[in-house]
């Protein structure tokens, strides 16, 4: 490695002034919210599920803290060992992992039940980043480049497929597949493959398991079967359409708090937030995102380096695109997948693989006058 | 470093590219909100609606029945405040040791103890279990003092039928009880109204007044979870009370035909003869309805279905008996009417008849010598009926005896358990029986016995219309308001009365009140009213006159003389062994023993009630039934004045 003579190591004084406080700010906002929301999930009491958020958040929050001081360049030279120990967690979680209604996606860690998968969509992003970071742009499009990137995208995807779990490989495919475009892949290529999808989607749609099949069907028609497989998506409807302008006020949700929610600890929590907070309060959490979405792909922007630039502009596509899919499917527009909502949603590893996220921004962020060889 | 222009090149492609995605991002960003507008905006009341919907659930409380009440106004069917044990299994912290307390204190029995158990473990433990439907003050009184040992049991305030006569109404009013899957499907009133624990009319009127008595339930709402468990009450509304229903009964009379059928097996009814109600009507033995009302223990009701006396039975209504010589005032109407006598037809009773190789014995055996129609009613003699049924003929006696209620039901389609009786003649003879008439067949029909088959309300109804002077009456038991039309019965009572009390004795020049109301509405069922009274002056022979049937229960009194005719009707062929026995009534076993019957209507002179009465297997109808009757009398007449005027305090009370 070789040190450019702008790239002086900064002081720790330094690093700290140069965090990006609106996105911690944000960040923390953000906990906050979630934290209350949990502890409207528990009926207005802190019980077990807002006692373990306020924690993860915390614990996971100070871990970033102390991770955003790590030079760029380490995420940088540790970015294909972070693919491939994830990748090997993958192959352990389909092995050996805990089974848990139907789907096989959780590594005993003793402390903590981790999810290889979340943290795989954070992964793929440094993964590809640093293999496009040396490839000239006139290369990107050769076979052999292209080959590797869609080896490196694919093999997450089907583990994680098989486990089964349909949200997370379609999140990580969107975050592999928006970095390779970002690298300046031509569109002709994508062009063609969404020509390729839609005719194997008859094909693909006779691999699928039949709970998936059921969950297209249901978001066709949420009325096929209102107290089977609709009864969650026509739920969170009503219960987002109640709250109405204002929301029916904090912890007085009657669709969560009568229980008519399901998972609403998790993928719907937004539903709940929606209900007690109305379109008011959910235009204030969405503008948070876009804040959020908007400091990351900003330090993408005036970052030198480009793994730096290309791993923020891929994170911040991929935290719309988590956005984007869990608000699309609690409102109705998309068929229910498993996706949560990024710090909102109740997981541990989720809240660790957005932290890192985050932590590798921000040491973007803190470094991003540094080049990387 | 690689090559600058390339890197440049790379960084102005994925600035680009990023700017392009940004937008993309911006116009998802749009849709959403837009999505979140239309649905917490634009399709707010919907969606307000609906979860309202899901929250909200309706419970139905149990209707309040209406009441029956007497003529007077006092209550014979009412609803009383019970005390009721329920528990809550879900907030009982130790069910076992609760249930085991409770078990001690209201001392439940085994059986009873594991029907909770087992309804228990059938239902959602949020849902309320009936411990007691109906704790005693004792009980209840105990429960509290140990209430703080119970967490979960709960005295809870309930309502519930109470019948103040016990046995004296059983009959007219029939019972409430749980209603049974059957009563649920077969009316839709019970269906749209139903709650755990309903009670529903079994019999009687409360089975027939159903729909009017039940009311509507109170409904309380209360927010509800997903699991359907209520959170707390919204609110609540009251139900209508049942409609109250009056009946023509008056509860002393009906109280005192009780007491008079004491032990015996029979029926009493008691009509007005102009307005057709029901005064009284009890069937003996009777049971208490009471012991219906939370499910009839098993000895009760074996000692109830095995009473010999048969108290299941209504008899008033589906009663069957040969009418006997109480029949012998048609037979002698229809004569009259189809002018096959007159008043001075005579004929020789010497006992018995020889008639077509058969014998006919009058009840006396050394024969009644000459009688006419006033003597031979008087003594109730046979010879003189077989005589003038013969040249009579069985059709024409059917034509009159229709006329004047016999053979179809009274009350229509009040009691479901009314029967028609049954009046022969010979065409009803062919079509059933698939054989002729026999001569021989009509003799025994013009004394009320054979195929005749009368039930006591229609012995009294018609005994009603041959008082009120051959006007047909509709009878009723449910008090309507016609004031306008007892006003004038009253009238034209009082005007009879004064002309009664310048000529004394006999009511020939005094006009029958629906003589003078509306013909339209009360048809006359005679052709000559000289007929009638006729008939009438016969009765009246029968009873006040010496050697008459019933003249041992007779009053002086001109204010309670009644006119009446006994009858005797047998259950058995009286063999030749019988007639040389001549055994006793207490001699025969009591199944084989004759029915009393006796009809009677009064005050004689101006006459406003009539009255049947059947004693089952109670010998003959002047030594039991007779007898009744006076002793009956004087109330009916005493009371007739409180009658009269209560029609009074109701136009007050509008």
């Amino acid at each position: 490695m070789q040190y450019n003579s702008f790239n002086t190591q900064p002081t720790f004084f330094q690093k700290l002034k140069n965090f990006d406080y609106v996105l911690l700010i944000c960040i923390l906002l953000l906990g906050l919210i979630s934290v209350l929301s949990m502890y409207s999930t528990d009926g207005g009491e802190i019980l077990f599920h807002s006692k373990s958020h306020i924690s993860k958040f915390l614990i996971f929050f100070t871990v970033m803290i102390f991770m955003s001081f790590l030079n760029i360049k380490f995420w940088h030279y540790f970015a294909y060992l972070f693919y491939v120990v994830i990748l090997f967690l993958l192959i352990w979680a389909s092995l050996y992992g805990i089974k848990a209604s139907g789907s096989q996606r959780w590594i005993n860690l003793y402390f903590i039940n981790l999810q290889p998968s979340e943290l795989m969509k954070i992964a793929i992003i440094a993964c590809l980043a640093k293999y496009y970071h040396r490839i000239q742009l006139n290369k990107v499009n050769s076979f052999q480049v292209m080959f590797v990137a869609l080896v490196i995208l694919i093999l997450p995807i089907m583990l994680v497929i098989t486990q089964p779990d349909l949200g997370t490989s379609i999140l990580i495919a969107l975050s592999g597949l928006v970095v390779i475009w970002l690298a300046g892949i031509n569109i002709k290529y994508f062009v063609y493959s969404f020509v390729a999808l839609l005719i194997s989607m008859p094909f693909a749609i006779a691999f699928l398991q039949p709970y998936q099949k059921l969950r297209i069907l249901t978001f066709l028609n949420p009325d096929r079967d209102p107290l089977g497989a609709g009864y969650q998506i026509i739920q969170s409807k009503i219960a987002v359409g109640s709250g109405g302008l204002s929301g029916k006020g904090f912890l007085k949700g009657t669709q969560s708090y009568l229980e008519f929610l399901p998972e609403k600890h998790t993928d719907f929590i937004f539903t709940l937030f929606a209900e007690e907070h109305g379109f008011l309060g959910s235009l204030v959490l969405l503008l948070i995102y876009i804040i959020i979405i908007y400091r990351v792909l900003r330090i993408g922007a005036i970052s030198r380096s480009y793994f730096a630039k290309l791993f923020c502009y891929g994170y911040g596509s991929a935290i719309f695109f988590y956005v984007t899919v869990n608000m699309s499917m609690v409102l109705g527009l998309l068929p229910i997948v498993g996706s949560p909502l990024p710090i909102m949603s109740y997981g541990g590893s989720s809240m660790l693989a957005t932290m890192i996220g985050f932590a590798i921004v921000m040491s973007a962020k803190i470094n991003h006058k540094q080049l990387i060889a | 470093m690689l090559g600058e222009d390339f890197g440049v090149k790379k960084v102005q492609t994925i600035n680009r590219r990023m700017f392009i995605i940004g937008a993309a991002k911006f116009v998802v960003f749009t849709g959403i909100i837009a999505r979140l507008f239309s649905l917490q905006i634009t399709e707010n009341k919907k969606y307000l609606t609906l979860s309202d919907k899901n929250r909200l659930r309706e419970w139905r409380l149990p209707p309040i029945r209406g009441e029956f009440l007497d003529y007077f106004g006092n209550i014979i069917a009412g609803n009383l405040k019970v005390y009721q044990l329920h528990v809550i299994p879900e907030e009982v912290e130790d069910f076992k040791y609760l249930m085991v307390r409770l078990k001690n204190i209201l001392s439940i029995s085994n059986n009873d103890f594991k029907k909770i158990i087992k309804q228990k473990n059938s239902q959602k433990p949020w849902e309320n279990i009936i411990i007691s439907k109906n704790l005693t003050w004792e009980q209840f009184t105990k429960v509290n003092y140990f209430l703080h040992d119970l967490a979960g049991a709960k005295p809870v305030l309930s309502v519930s039928r109470n019948y103040p006569f016990n046995e004296n109404y059983t009959h007219v009013l029939g019972y409430v009880s749980e209603a049974s899957e059957k009563d649920i499907l077969n009316n839709k009133t019970i269906k749209d109204t139903h709650v755990p624990g309903l009670k529903v009319g079994k019999t009687g009127l409360e089975k027939t007044f159903e729909n009017e008595l039940i009311g509507t339930n109170g409904i309380q709402r209360y927010e509800v979870n997903a699991y359907g468990k209520r959170i707390r009450q919204v609110d609540h509304t009251d139900g209508l009370n049942g409609k109250s229903i009056q009946l023509t009964i008056d509860t002393e009379i009906q109280k005192l035909c009780s007491e008079l059928l004491k032990d015996v097996a029979g029926s009493i009814s008691v009509m007005d003869i102009y307005t057709g109600e029901i005064v009284a009507m009890q069937s003996s033995p009777s049971f208490d309805a009471n012991l219906f009302l939370f499910g009839i223990n098993q000895d009760d009701w074996q000692l109830i279905r095995n009473n010999p006396l048969k108290p299941l039975v209504n008899k008033t209504l589906s009663g069957l008996y040969s009418p006997g010589s109480t029949f012998k005032p048609i037979v002698a109407l229809s004569a009259l009417e189809n002018k096959i006598i007159d008043e001075n037809f005579k004929v020789n009773c010497k006992g018995k008849i020889e008639m077509y190789g058969q014998t006919y014995h009058c009840w006396k055996k050394k024969g009644h010598g000459i009688v006419d129609l006033k003597s031979a009613m008087k003594q109730s003699c046979d010879t003189y009926f077989y005589e003038i049924a013969r040249k009579l003929g069985v059709d024409r006696l059917k034509e009159t005896s229709i006329k004047f209620g016999l053979g179809e039901k009274v009350l229509n389609e009040t009691f479901s358990i009314e029967k028609k009786g049954l009046i022969p003649d010979t065409k009803w003879k062919k079509n059933n029986l698939g054989k002729g008439w026999v001569i021989g067949e009509t003799l025994i029909t013009g004394i009320g016995q054979g195929y005749t088959q009368t039930t006591p309300l229609q012995l009294c109804l018609m005994t009603a219309q041959l008082a009120n002077g051959g006007f047909k009456i509709y009878p009723k038991i449910i008090a309507e308001d016609d004031s306008k039309t007892a006003e004038e019965i009253k009238f034209i009572m009082n005007e009879n009365r004064k002309k009664l009390n310048k000529k004394d004795r006999r009511l020939k020049d005094a006009k029958s009140p629906l003589d003078l109301l509306n013909k339209e509405k009360h048809e006359t069922l005679f052709k000559s009213s000289k007929n009638i009274n006729l008939v009438r002056d016969a009765m009246f022979a029968s009873t006040n006159e010496i050697r008459g049937t019933s003249y041992k229960s007779r009053i002086d009194n001109p204010k309670y003389q009644f006119a009446g005719k006994t009858g005797t009707s047998q259950v058995r062929r009286i063999t030749k062994l019988d007639r040389e026995l001549d055994l006793k009534t207490f001699e025969i076993p009591y199944n084989e023993r004759d029915h009393a019957l006796y009809i009677a209507f009064g005050p004689y002179k101006n006459p406003r009630y009539a009255l049947s009465i059947v004693i089952e297997h109670g010998g003959s109808g002047s030594s039991t039934a007779a007898p009744i009757a006076k002793k009956l009398f004087k109330l009916i007449i005493d009371r007739h004045e409180l009658r009269e005027t209560r029609s009074k305090q109701n136009d007050l009370e509008i």
